[in-house]
């Protein structure tokens, strides 16, 4: 038995537990004490569910006691994004508005985790409703870097990365709709998924914007993102958009598509003759130091048998803005139910016209927030509509299209995640634009609805450096056999001194 | 002559569904508690997605192809985004063509009497919860039980000169949902009618508000002599809302917009893409009911009714299908049973239930009492007048026609309505000896004895009497 259980990946803990060689509840003390000893300083979590994660590590406990069958992710810790909801927890988006929501509901993914016996520890960090690539507009204040607490750790999902490059839960679950999973796993040197839009419900994930988003999962190694993956994929009736249970109208019979879940997902580290296609434009727009790292993996990589070239991705140049585009707009709307109402945070609507409350109220959004939602509503207004929106669409479709041909050729495509190294924090909040620029690398993955993962490859002055793989709808599983071939040759083995 | 034009926005809901548009509460929100008849989702709270309830697009398809629209391929759902307490999302889910047909209808015709309105869209949308203005407070109720039951908007061009024309159209579109099964329109509040009214080249003013059908008819004669008047005068007729007030019977205008609502339309991503094509299409026809016209048409020939018989059973679902299943008890003579229908059955009710359309409400007569009735005459067990008597009796009682008949046989009739029936008869028969006993009251015993002849004496000869005097001094 280890020393610190918290260094354990996922499969440890899992297997640790069922064969008795630790209980849940001595695990889960550990990961209680390391959380309430280096968060002061990372502040990862928004909240701390101690009783609850007592409690079900000790039903854990008795049920392996009694010889019951427990589930693939047996007593494992896991922080949530607080933007996914929790039933009976409290889920603010980091943001005001959503100060006093406690749901009556757990997303889809909660309740595969807790079918998985899994053990939810708290609620993560994020910027505000899903909103940047910092953890810097939080209400909550910023999610700080494990590697260099002076820097941010990414965002929106920074909490998700940080708290497991902590090493204070095993995983995590983030969202990711415009590389919130990827940014924050790749400036933390962890693992982080973005599946195929569809692959993964969304019941239950507080929208930012939802033709892009999905919910994606942090683990310290791809076999922990497999075994995530494992545990949440599939369809589900509560989504209509997850794949193949897509409504289609058959005037006898209701929705008779099968539910099936999606396969399960294994690891095979050891594929050769893999097609790789290197997104130049990507890697060339990289700064240097971010390059010479995702270069060296590559060449690591070619020396085991697979093919590995330059490609180019014209539609690139319009990546950013069509997905600002895009997202704000969907933003614009997603938030406007957030009238303190039905549910938010102590203030009386009494005695107000109700125009002028709105207005009151809408006001607790924090700036980022604020400015997408009238960018957003700029966009979708009557005279700009088809100025705006109606191109980002067009360009949106030229980019699957560059993609879907891109894939005939290669099995995966391969970039930096990040176009930069990690910086200071509070460096680029008072520029949105520079702050947008750096999903650059990301955003592709969420236009096209294709999976992506982030895996750690190396560091520059002591700041992580993540490589993206991106591989076609569904092909979730070359990309994990392709990661972990990566992860096994670049060899990275170390944590963050807090 | 300044041309009048008119269109229509009809909103009906699917009230013949289970469940909402895109959750699993009941559709039937009526009567309940408020807010008992939600959930996470119609309360649109954070991180819920809606779910498309598929029968509601079967329904709205099958609104739509009997209004003659064409349906395309494929179907959108939009957001119309706007701030209002009752909407839970503030946006609303609903459909829109201005950037490509995606509505579930378009292009539709509709014929009734011998003209015809052109259908612009069928959308398929949720209807918002109800804001409760209580008296005097300062405070306003939201009860989000009507939250998300599923709406049919029905969008006509402004094909329509006249008010009463739109009369007859309304009356069309009711039967033809009613014959669909896919709403009970006497439900309060199931079917509702904005109207738009201008004057050849003026500005468009909408008619927002409007209780019942009967009221389209008055808010838009109100409206046309409205603009009317300001047109002569030279006052300049702005675009804008009105509201119907059913106390004062005008227009009025509602609180001013000063700027035109930007509702910020987009695809709504939750939802895919439905796809519908031939196969559907194909399907949902082989499915559809019997509508009015095709209904009438199999009047006229299976049952050799003359046009404007088969019209007044049509115009109305339960008349018709009180007179099928009168004559499938009955087949011998439909035409007799229609004409009994149509001539004094209705005679029977009242015009405010005429308007509800609820017709047989407060009427104890069923199907098997008409043909029973009808059978009686054709085989000459009764004539007409005492068949009147009975249908009389029979719509208060639900007595059968030969039990009826057996108590007049065998015992006085002391109903006065029965013995009214049989002396309105005689007062018609006998015209000259009503003129005798108007001046000559001892006359009245000659009309009292023709009623006891036509009651095979069995009327209470008092009553007859007191009936008789009192009708002849109020001619």
């Amino acid at each position: 038995m280890p020393n610190h259980l918290y260094h354990l990946t996922a499969d440890e803990v899992a297997s640790g537990i069922k064969n008795r060689d630790f209980s849940a509840q001595e695990y889960i003390s550990q990961i209680l004490e390391r959380i309430e000893k280096v968060d002061v300083k990372i502040n990862a979590f928004i909240a701390v569910d101690k009783q609850g994660a007592v409690e079900k590590a000790c039903s854990i406990d008795k049920r392996i006691r009694d010889g019951d069958r427990t589930g693939g992710l047996s007593g494992v810790a896991v922080g949530i994004k607080d933007n996914i909801c929790t039933k009976d927890l409290k889920t603010t988006c980091a943001s005001k508005m959503l100060e006093g929501f406690i749901p009556p509901y757990d997303a889809t993914v909660i309740k595969k985790l807790k079918e998985s016996d899994a053990i939810i520890v708290g609620k993560l960090n994020l910027d505000e409703f899903a909103m940047g690539s910092t953890t810097e507009f939080s209400r909550y204040g910023p999610t700080r870097n494990p590697w260099n607490i002076n820097y941010v750790a990414g965002g929106s999902s920074g909490g998700s990365a940080a708290s497991v490059a902590a090493l204070e839960c095993a995983i995590s679950l983030g969202s990711d709709t415009g590389g919130s999973v990827r940014c924050p796993a790749s400036f933390c040197s962890v693992v982080g998924l973005k599946p195929t839009y569809g692959c993964v419900s969304r019941s239950g994930l507080i929208s930012y914007s939802n033709s892009l988003e999905q919910i994606g999962s942090v683990g310290k190694t791809v076999s922990d993102v497999v075994m995530i993956m494992n545990a949440i994929a599939g369809t589900d009736e509560n989504d209509q958009t997850t794949k193949t249970t897509r409504p289609i109208a058959t005037a006898t019979t209701p929705n008779t598509v099968s539910l099936d879940r999606i396969p399960k997902y294994g690891l095979h580290q050891n594929k050769r003759n893999i097609r790789v296609g290197l997104v130049k434009e990507l890697v060339e727009g990289a700064d240097p130091a971010v390059s010479k790292c995702i270069y060296s993996a590559v060449d690591l990589f070619e020396g085991s048998d697979c093919n590995c070239e330059d490609t180019s991705m014209k539609s690139i140049q319009y990546a950013l803005a069509s997905y600002y585009t895009i997202a704000m707009a969907e933003a614009s709307s997603n938030l406007a139910r957030y009238d303190n109402i039905r549910y938010g945070f102590d203030s009386s609507p009494e005695g107000y016209e109700w125009n002028t409350y709105f207005a009151k109220v809408r006001n607790n959004f924090g700036e980022e927030a604020k400015r997408r939602i009238i960018i957003g509503s700029y966009v979708l207004s009557a005279g700009y509509y088809g100025k705006y929106y109606l191109k980002a669409q067009k360009a949106r479709e030229m980019i699957k299209q560059e993609i879907k041909s891109l894939f005939e050729k290669y099995d995966v495509l391969i970039a930096p995640t990040m176009p930069i190294l990690p910086f200071k924090l509070g460096e680029k909040i008072n520029d949105p634009l520079k702050m947008y620029q750096i999903d650059i690398d990301t955003v592709v993955a969420n236009l096209a609805g294709v999976p992506a993962i982030s895996i750690p490859v190396g560091f520059s002055n002591c700041l992580p450096v993540g490589l993206q793989i991106m591989a076609n709808e569904m092909e979730e599983q070359t990309l994990f056999d392709v990661a972990s071939t990566f992860e096994r040759i670049v060899d990275i083995h170390r944590s963050p001194e807090i | 002559m300044v041309e009048v034009k008119i269109g229509l926005e009809i909103h009906c809901q699917l009230t013949g569904l289970q469940s909402k548009l895109f959750c699993s509460c009941q559709c039937d929100y009526r009567g309940k508690e408020p807010n008992t008849n939600i959930c996470p989702i119609c309360s649109g709270l954070p991180g819920t997605l809606p779910l498309l309830n598929q029968r509601a697009v079967d329904f709205a398809s099958m609104i739509s192809l009997a209004l003659g629209c064409s349906i395309p391929d494929n179907v959108m759902f939009y957001r119309k985004n706007y701030f209002y307490p009752d909407l839970p999302k503030n946006f609303q889910i609903t459909q829109y063509n201005a950037y490509g047909i995606t509505s579930i209808g378009v292009e539709g015709k509709v014929d009734y009497g011998v003209k015809s309105t052109k259908i612009r869209r069928v959308q398929l949308e949720e209807d918002p919860g109800r804001l409760i203005y209580e008296n005097a407070s300062f405070y306003t109720l939201i009860d989000y039980n009507r939250a998300g039951v599923s709406l049919v908007e029905i969008v006509t061009e402004p094909d329509f000169a006249e008010p009463k024309d739109v009369r007859m159209f309304l009356n069309k579109i009711i039967s033809i949902i009613e014959h669909l099964g896919v709403c009970e329109t006497r439900l309060d509040g199931s079917v509702r009618c904005d109207a738009n009214v201008s004057l050849e080249g003026g500005k468009r003013v909408e008619i927002k508000n409007v209780g019942s059908f009967r009221d389209v008819e008055k808010a838009l004669g109100y409206e046309i002599a409205r603009q009317k008047t300001m047109s002569v005068r030279d006052i300049e007729i702005r675009s804008e809302t009105r509201h119907w007030d059913d106390a004062r019977k005008i227009t009025k205008q509602s609180r001013a917009k000063e700027e035109e609502e930007d509702y910020r339309y987009f695809p709504e991503p939750d939802i895919p893409t439905i796809l519908l094509g031939n196969d559907f299409l194909s399907l949902l026809k082989v499915r559809m009911p019997e509508l009015p016209d095709e209904r009438k048409i199999r009047f006229l020939r299976e049952y050799n009714l003359s046009d404007h018989v088969s019209q007044v059973l049509i115009d109305n679902k339960d008349l018709a299908d009180f007179f099928e299943s009168a004559v499938k008890i009955y087949p011998s003579s439909p035409n007799e049973i229609a004409n009994w229908i149509v001539s004094d059955l209705l005679g029977f009710i009242d015009d405010s239930k005429k308007e509800e359309g609820s017709l047989f409400s407060g009427l104890r007569i069923e199907a098997k009492h008409m043909a029973e009735l009808v059978r009686m005459i054709d085989q000459n067990i009764i004539n007409r007048n005492i068949a009147k008597m009975i249908l009389s009796q029979i719509t208060k009682t639900g007595e059968m026609p030969s039990y009826v008949l057996d108590k007049m046989n065998t015992s006085i009739i002391d109903n006065k309505a029965i013995i009214s029936e049989a002396i309105e008869s005689i007062f018609e028969s006998e015209k000259s000896a009503v003129k005798d006993a108007k001046q000559n009251p001892n006359a009245a015993n000659f009309l009292l004895g023709k009623v006891m002849q036509l009651t095979g004496g069995r009327a209470d000869p008092k009553i007859a009497l007191n009936l008789i005097k009192t009708k002849l001094t109020i001619m």
